[in-house]
Parts: C-alpha cells; sequence; structure tokens
C-alpha cells in the first residue's frame, strides 16, 4: 500500500515553488501491487489531470498522477486520489431496471431496450419527435455525446437535447460566443507558470480545481510571485493569499466589473492599437462604464472604494494577466454580461494570445467542453451556428441526410425549458444520462413533481440509484470512468484519451453502447437507406467526430488514439498545420467571428433577444472581437421582510456533485458528511444561532434543515453546499435547491443558483418529511 | 399642422404597450424568463412614455383613441399554457409595431421641424422598441413549433 501523502489533511500538498517550468511531484494512492497501469485522466473535476490506473486481478487497486502529463505534472488532488473507490462500491447499479407499480424490477437489456423503442417510436408517430427530450451529463466521454448527438438530430431530430453543463458551463461558452464569435478557451495552463496576475472572479479554484489551485500556489510562494485579485462574497481559500479581496453584495458582478474597466479607461490602461485593430464595441463600453465612478460602485456593490482602485491598478498595468471565472459569475444576475467583462478586460489591454496571459471561462465538469463541441447539449457539432443554414448543409453532407431533418428554426432547447415542456405534457419521453436533477436543478419540488408526472417516460442511464434514478420508469445501467474507452477534453483544450482498465459490473455497459444499441433497433438510416450511425466502436466513433469537427476551430483532425496515447494530452485545435496542437488560441489577434464562420449572431444581453443573421452581417467584425457593454439590472427577487437574507450556493472540497460517487468513498465522505449553512456572526448574532446549532433556513420555495457554521462571510449572506440529496439520509429537507429559484441568464439560460432570498430561524417541530426519494434508499456505510 | 396626434399616439402605444408587457408577465409566470422579460420590457415602455409626455404640451394634444381600441381587440383575459403565450406575444408584437410605426413617423417630422431633442428621444425610442420586437420576435419563434405541431 502505498499513499505518498495525505490529501484528506492535507488537500494541496507539500509546496514547490517556481517560475518558469512547473516542477513535477508524484502523487499516488494505492491499495496493494497493481499488475498493470491504464493511461486515463481524473473525472473528479474539470482539470483533466492526466493519471494511471492501477489494476490488479481484473479490480482497480488505485491510482498515480503523470508526472510527464502537462496539466497536473504527477498532482492530485482528494477526489482524485480517492474516487476510484467508488468503481466497485456495492451501491452499482448491475441490472436493467424496469419500474412497476413502484417497484423496480431486474430485467434483460433486450426487454428494457424493447420498452425503450417501443415507447420512443409510439410518441415520435403520435407527437413528432418534438415530444422527445434528451438531458445529458458532464461526465460522459466525448464519442458518447457525438453519438447521441447525431442520435438526436439526425435521427429523431428533436430540438430537445441538453446537458447539466447548462447548470454549470453554459456561461462560459456564451460568453466566448458573445465575444469572440465561438466557443473555445483562449488560453493555456502553461500562463500560469509565467504570468505576472491572477484574477479569480466568482471562483473557488483551490476547492473546486484543487491541482489548478497548486500550482498557483506554487507560484504564489515562488521567487517574484503573481498579484492576486480574488472577487467572492465568501472568505475562501485564495481570498486569504489574495491582494486584494472584493466581496460584492449577490448580484452586483456587472457594476464590480464596470468600475474596474471604468478605472483602466480613466487612467489610460488601454492598449488603444490593440483595440483599434482587434475589435468592435469600444465607444459603446466607455460609454456605458463612464458612469461607473469608484463611488457609484462601492455604494452599489457595497465593496470599499481603495479595495476596488487597488485591484484595478493590479488589473490595469500588470503586463501579463490570467483570468479565471466560474459559479460565482455564471450562476449569478447577468452572468454573460458580466464574464464577458472579463473578455474585454483582457481585449482592452491586449493580454491575449501569449504566454502568461489567459482567461478562463472555467468549466465545471470534467467532460463538460464535449458536450459542448459535440451537440449533445443546445450547441450544434463542432460550433456550428444553427441559424447559418450552410452550417446545417454541412452537417447534413456529413451525416448524409436531408437538411431538414436536423432541426434548425430556433436554437436548440435548453434544459430549462426542455423541463417546462415535461411539466405542460408537451414533451413525453425524458431521457437523462449520467445526472441527477432531482438534486441539481433550482426548486426540487417542482423537479419532483416534473419527473413523477404520469404522462412523462423517464428513462435514466446512471451506475447508481440516484434520486433522479428512483422516479424513472426504466433505469439502464452504465459503466464508468476505468470502465470504458473514450477521450475528453479540459478545459484548456486538452484532450486526454481514457483507457478502458476493467470490466463493468454485472451487466452494466459503457454509455456508447447503449446509445449504439438504441440507434439500431430504432433503425436511424441516412438517406441512401444505409444506417445513419456508421460506427461501432470508441475508436470508429472518435474518427466520425474528427471529420466532423475538420476545420472548425474544436479541430481534432490530425488526433488518433495511438498518438493520444503515445503522450498525455494534446491541446485542440490539432490537425495538419498544428500537428502537435495549439497551445494559445488568437496569437494574431484574429477571431472566429466572421459571420460565415462564427457560432453565434450573439445576443441582446439584457432581454437574450438574438441578432439576426442580416443584422450580424450588417456590421460584420470579420475576425475582430466583439466587446459588448452592459448596465446594471437589480435581481428580480431581492432580500425583503419575510425573507431577509441572501443564500448562496457552491461546492466543498470533499464532494463532487451530488455525491453519487464520492459520497460513496469513506475517506471522503467522512470529512464532509452533510450539509451546513454557512452564516456570518453578525446574522449569526441577529438571529441567536449558535456555531454548530441545528437551523432552519426557508425561501418561497421550501426549506432545509442543517447546522449553521459561522464563518467570515459577507453579513446578510448565507452559503450551503448543493452535493447533499437524499440517497444515504432523508429524514429531512436538506439539498441547498429545495430553496433556490426557476430564473436563468437571459443569454446563457443559466439558472441563477445565487441568489435566492431566505431566511433563517430555529427548526421547526419536525413534521411529515415530503415524499424525498420514491423508492429505496441504500445505506452504503454501516 | 398635425404632429400633435403622433405625439399623443405615441404616448398611448406605449402606455399601453407598457401594461400589456406586464399582463403578459403576470399571465405567465409559469414561464420565469416571459415573467421576467416582460417585466423588464414593460419598464422600457414606461420610460418611453414619461420621456414623450413633455411633448404633448409643446405640441398639442387631440385626443386620439386607436391603441386603445387595438389593445381591448388584443388581450381579452388572462390565458395561460402553451398556445396562449404564443398568442400573447403575437399580440405583444402587433403592439409593439404599433409603436415602432409611431416613433418612425415621429422622427421624420422632429426632422422636419428640426426639433433636436425629439429627434434624439426618437432615435432612442426606436433603437428600445427594436429590441423589444427582436425579443418578442425570438421567443415567438422558440415557443411556436412545441405550440402549434407538438402539443
Amino acid at each position: 500500500m502505498t499513499i505518498t501523502r495525505n490529501s484528506i489533511e492535507d488537500i494541496w500538498g507539500p509546496r514547490t515553488p517556481y517560475r518558469g517550468q512547473w516542477p513535477e511531484r508524484s502523487d499516488c494512492n494505492v491499495e496493494g501491487t497493481p499488475e498493470k497501469w491504464v493511461p486515463s485522466a481524473c473525472v473528479l473535476c474539470s482539470n483533466g489531470c492526466g493519471v494511471e490506473i492501477g489494476v490488479r486481478e481484473g479490480k482497480i487497486v488505485g491510482i498515480r498522477g503523470r508526472s510527464d502529463d502537462r496539466v497536473n505534472r504527477g498532482r492530485l488532488g482528494p477526489k482524485g486520489l480517492y474516487g476510484w473507490k467508488a468503481n466497485a462500491s456495492p451501491d452499482r447499479l448491475t441490472h436493467p431496471l424496469i419500474q412497476k407499480k413502484g417497484r423496480f424490477q431486474e430485467v434483460s437489456w433486450d426487454e428494457a431496450m424493447d420498452v425503450i423503442v417501443r415507447k420512443s417510436q409510439e410518441v415520435r408517430q403520435q407527437y413528432t419527435a418534438g415530444a422527445i427530450g434528451f438531458y445529458t451529463s458532464g461526465q460522459l466521454f466525448l464519442e458518447e455525446y457525438y453519438t447521441l448527438g447525431v442520435i438526436g438530430k439526425a435521427g429523431l431530430g428533436t430540438p430537445h437535447m441538453d446537458g447539466n453543463t447548462r447548470l454549470c458551463t453554459a456561461t462560459s461558452s456564451a460568453a466566448l460566443k458573445e465575444t469572440f464569435g465561438c466557443d473555445g478557451q483562449p488560453g493555456s495552463y502553461n500562463d500560469i507558470d509565467t504570468t505576472d496576475a491572477l484574477f479569480n472572479f466568482g471562483h473557488n479554484v483551490a476547492e473546486q480545481q484543487t491541482v489548478l489551485w497548486m500550482r498557483m500556489l506554487d507560484r504564489l510562494c515562488g521567487a517574484n510571485p503573481p498579484k492576486l485579485v480574488v472577487v467572492d462574497p465568501r472568505p475562501v481559500p485564495a481570498s486569504l493569499k489574495a491582494d486584494v479581496h472584493l466581496a460584492p453584495k449577490p448580484g452586483t458582478n456587472v457594476p464590480v466589473m464596470n468600475g474596474l474597466l471604468h478605472l483602466l479607461i480613466r487612467h489610460g490602461w488601454v492598449d488603444r492599437s490593440y483595440v483599434d485593430a482587434h475589435t468592435i464595441g469600444f465607444e459603446k463600453l466607455e460609454k456605458v462604464v463612464a458612469d461607473w465612478t469608484p463611488a457609484r460602485v462601492a455604494q452599489v456593490a457595497d465593496i470599499p472604494e481603495r479595495g476596488l482602485r487597488e485591484a484595478a491598478e493590479i488589473l490595469g498595468t500588470t503586463p501579463t494577466l490570467v483570468s479565471t471565472l466560474l459559479q460565482g459569475v455564471y450562476q449569478s444576475m447577468q452572468a454573460t454580461a458580466a464574464a464577458c467583462q472579463v473578455n474585454n478586460l483582457h481585449l482592452l489591454r491586449g493580454l491575449l494570445g501569449r504566454d502568461g496571459c489567459g482567461i478562463y471561462q472555467m468549466n465545471g465538469q470534467p467532460t463538460a467542453q464535449n458536450t459542448r463541441e459535440c451537440g449533445a447539449d443546445g450547441d450544434l457539432p463542432g460550433f456550428r451556428n444553427w441559424d447559418n443554414p450552410s452550417h446545417i448543409a454541412d452537417l447534413a453532407r456529413l451525416w448524409n441526410v436531408e437538411p431538414h431533418i436536423i432541426p434548425h428554426w430556433a436554437p436548440p432547447t435548453h434544459a430549462m425549458q426542455i423541463f417546462r415542456y415535461c411539466e405542460q405534457g408537451s414533451i413525453k419521453f425524458l431521457w437523462i444520462s449520467g445526472t441527477n436533477p432531482a438534486v441539481s436543478l433550482p426548486d426540487l419540488r417542482r423537479t419532483r413533481r416534473i419527473l413523477g408526472q404520469k404522462d412523462l417516460f423517464v428513462v435514466v442511464q446512471d451506475a447508481f440509484m440516484t434520486e433522479t434514478a428512483s422516479r424513472a420508469d426504466v433505469i439502464l445501467p452504465a459503466a464508468i470512468w476505468g470502465e470504458k474507452t473514450g477521450c475528453f477534453t479540459n478545459v484548456d483544450r486538452t484532450v486526454h484519451l481514457s483507457r478502458k482498465a476493467i470490466e463493468p459490473p454485472g451487466e452494466a455497459r459503457p454509455d456508447l453502447e447503449i446509445f449504439l444499441d438504441y440507434a439500431e433497433r430504432m433503425n436511424f438510416r441516412d438517406k441512401d437507406d444505409q444506417p445513419l450511425i456508421k460506427w461501432h466502436t470508441a475508436e470508429e466513433a472518435f474518427e466520425a467526430w474528427k471529420a466532423c469537427s475538420r476545420g472548425r476551430p474544436c479541430d481534432y483532425s490530425g488526433m488518433t488514439y495511438e498518438r493520444l496515447s503515445s503522450r498525455s494530452g494534446i491541446q485542440w485545435p490539432c490537425n495538419s498545420e498544428n500537428p502537435d496542437g495549439t497551445s494559445h488560441l488568437y496569437v494574431d489577434g484574429h477571431f472566429p467571428s466572421d459571420a460565415e464562420y462564427c457560432e453565434t449572431y450573439g445576443h441582446d444581453f439584457d432581454s437574450g433577444a438574438a441578432a439576426t443573421p442580416e443584422r450580424y452581417r450588417a456590421h460584420n467584425p470579420e475576425g475582430r472581437a466583439v466587446i459588448k457593454a452592459s448596465d446594471y439590472l437589480p435581481p428580480f427577487e431581492e432580500p425583503d421582510e419575510r425573507f431577509p437574507l441572501w443564500l448562496t450556493t457552491g461546492r466543498v472540497v470533499y464532494q463532487f456533485h451530488t455525491r453519487t460517487k464520492t459520497g460513496r468513498v469513506e475517506e471522503l465522505q467522512a470529512k464532509a458528511p452533510e450539509p451546513f449553512v454557512e452564516i456570518s456572526s453578525q446574522d449569526a448574532a441577529d438571529h441567536g444561532i449558535a456555531d454548530g446549532e441545528r437551523v432552519e433556513v426557508r425561501s418561497r420555495r421550501g426549506y432545509v434543515q442543517m447546522r449553521a457554521k459561522i464563518t467570515g462571510i459577507r453579513p446578510g449572506v448565507l452559503f450551503i453546499p448543493f452535493h447533499y440529496g437524499y440517497w444515504d439520509e432523508n429524514s429531512h429537507p436538506r439539498a441547498a435547491n429545495e430553496l433556490t429559484l426557476v430564473e436563468w441568464d437571459p443569454v446563457s439560460k443559466q439558472p441563477h443558483f445565487k441568489c435566492a432570498a431566505v431566511r433563517i430561524g430555529k427548526p421547526g417541530k419536525s413534521g411529515l418529511v415530503p415524499k424525498l426519494v420514491k423508492t429505496f434508499v441504500r445505506k452504503t456505510f454501516g | 399642422m398635425n404632429i400633435g396626434v403622433y405625439v399623443r399616439l405615441a404616448h398611448h402605444s406605449e402606455t399601453q404597450l407598457a401594461e400589456a408587457f406586464l399582463q403578459v408577465s403576470d399571465h405567465h409566470r409559469d414561464e420565469p424568463d416571459v415573467e421576467e422579460t416582460c417585466r423588464l420590457l414593460s419598464s422600457w415602455s414606461k420610460e418611453k412614455s414619461n420621456g414623450i409626455r413633455p411633448f404633448i404640451a409643446t405640441y398639442g394634444e387631440p385626443r386620439v383613441n386607436e391603441p386603445e381600441t387595438l389593445f381591448s381587440d388584443l388581450f381579452q383575459g388572462p390565458r395561460t399554457g402553451g398556445l396562449a403565450l404564443l398568442r400573447d406575444l403575437h399580440d405583444l408584437w402587433l403592439l409593439a409595431t404599433e409603436a415602432m410605426i409611431s416613433w418612425t413617423v415621429l422622427l421624420q417630422a422632429s426632422r422636419a421641424l428640426r426639433d433636436e431633442d425629439l429627434e434624439h428621444l426618437c432615435t432612442r425610442h426606436i433603437t428600445q422598441t427594436d429590441r423589444q420586437l427582436a425579443w418578442l420576435q425570438t421567443r415567438t419563434k422558440q415557443a411556436a413549433p412545441q405550440a402549434l405541431v407538438v402539443a
């Protein structure tokens, strides 16, 4: 047994201070001596750390980081070092199940698939494919998303496909599209190695991407450390190291950014030659931010003027800059507008396309980037534009189908709207793969009601009996990481190939096999009456995807499984011009914004109205970036007398998502066994709440009960981690999303998880608990 | 000079449009984006109607009631559901178009009059009305297939 470090107690491990080349550090956690090591990458956040899976006698016995990997240089975080244990959990689903009269019965794959196929044919015949929806994940592999995308778009022809990426990374994609014309992260993780300043906006990097934070920490304690600016309403590990920490009032990200840009312009910290040559729209921005004086920002966002000025000076004068953003921006008011202001910061200063300069519109999930690239969500494969007929014709040619089969009369339906159509009864068949909306969507009471609707047929494809699966009509047991082969892409465009290390348990099958089986049984055909899906293996699916990506910004055409095996990670675009991949996009200041090439024609940030192709062409940016400005819009639901506090939700380091895996790993679960509500000492005193006391938090949607934790969080704001549902504890409401509200950003359609009005008090007498978990709950430990 | 007719008409159009957006917002609370966006767009119409008000005094005020008729013809009691949403968006679009043509007419007149204040006001209001129409167009396009073909 080898454990190189205690990552549970010392999350980030020993420092290796540096500037330049990040030193290696080999993290490893093995129980027993592996017979072989199988190359893969970690799937417990979006960082994509290169790993090898240790296998002995057909079982995973450990993991180690790959020192030759550009992403982690051998390091792993606590979730990576322990998460593999969940593969062997006794809770794994091992047989297809069909729900009959409230009970699940084990059935054969033939029986289960037969029911699904019959039902989808029946629904399609009676109501068209518009009555069929797919809700997938940020956890499957590229080959699986692409196959699902083709099935939905060219097989069935339904516009209703999205992923849970809508909850986590939709704004990242939207912001990149609005500014640069297309999705695609401009920078490279190597930027951190030399940058002079780091800007974490609403991104609790230390707990979310632990290995990325190790890299930042190593720079911060090395020679010539970068300056660090953190914007977060909570004290987070990064804010404790920050030169400037701003903790604005929820919902005021746009004012903060407008204030920073105001100061940049006023002090002349703008690279006019870059702006003139490579952007359009600066004048409008100048006009909008002119009103955002530090005094006004200080008042609206409730932050000290001095802090804002200090932050602006760092951001305005640093010769290189790496900015990272996540849910604090994406799940707040004016999400896309605020995220784009960070893009604008880099454009104004010309800090893009070279070493040390990067914008990371972060992803939360390991394979979220692929959901976006492959068109399994509200995007089209290869970052194509649904509103551009020539892009649709491209896909139709590639798939050998008539263009009109591919729904493109409106953007693909976003997740919140898919669930609304389910609620209204116009979607009658919903196939959920690898995600747990019964815990992760806002307003869970509503979500449970929708999933339980009689006229909605729900298929759930998962590895565990989640709160969602327990409400399904059919459950398909899925193989997970380590049990199947496929690729996925991290936030700096690094593609890893994850090889199958062991057999899945029981009859569980890889998601790819399930989708292929469905396509065959549905007999989807191209226009020459040949099978629509022409591939049978992951590698063949990858080859098909390469053809689809060719010539698009996310070009994989120069990669092969062999090349991905011979080294650890390749950054797209990788094609004949860039055979070894590409570290930085937009090196020459040329952006994918031309009307013929771009992924979107853009939106009105306030209303979400789509710009028409004609209008976009009339002001064709032709390769320049689009600087968009936005003024402040106050939140829709603000604290009032009845609900005087703000609630924000987020993550803790030891858990991932709804804990389907991490909650079943004893080491991780033991450190974060239950939810808590973080409260400032001032609010705690006002409400007579002691640290550790059980309290009740209530919103207009519902209530939860948990322990209070007094911290340095901004007064007036509460924080609850969103990981906790009911599969292992259902004696009382405790999921953060019992409280959150159903509303979303007008552009990215990402729900506003970070601004609900709530109140806190002593728990009411424990009445009957709402029907939280439908059928059964299995205890994992003890 | 008849410009007063259109000053009044524009004012009425926007007052009605503000009211109509609010009404649709109330009727479609189950569609969070519609509820919130309609409320926002209502506030834009309110601003527009307030903006033109001072010009009523300047240019006289013959009584006109055309938009009122249009409003009552269009919105008859609350409607909910997919098709109802489509019908409401459709009616809002008609009202907003009515407002748009009023501003266009006024803009032309303001130029002939060399009334720069009115001209700037009309230009600004045309931009805002255009944004309202763009949203109505976007949301209508999204709603139509599901409401007409699937539901």
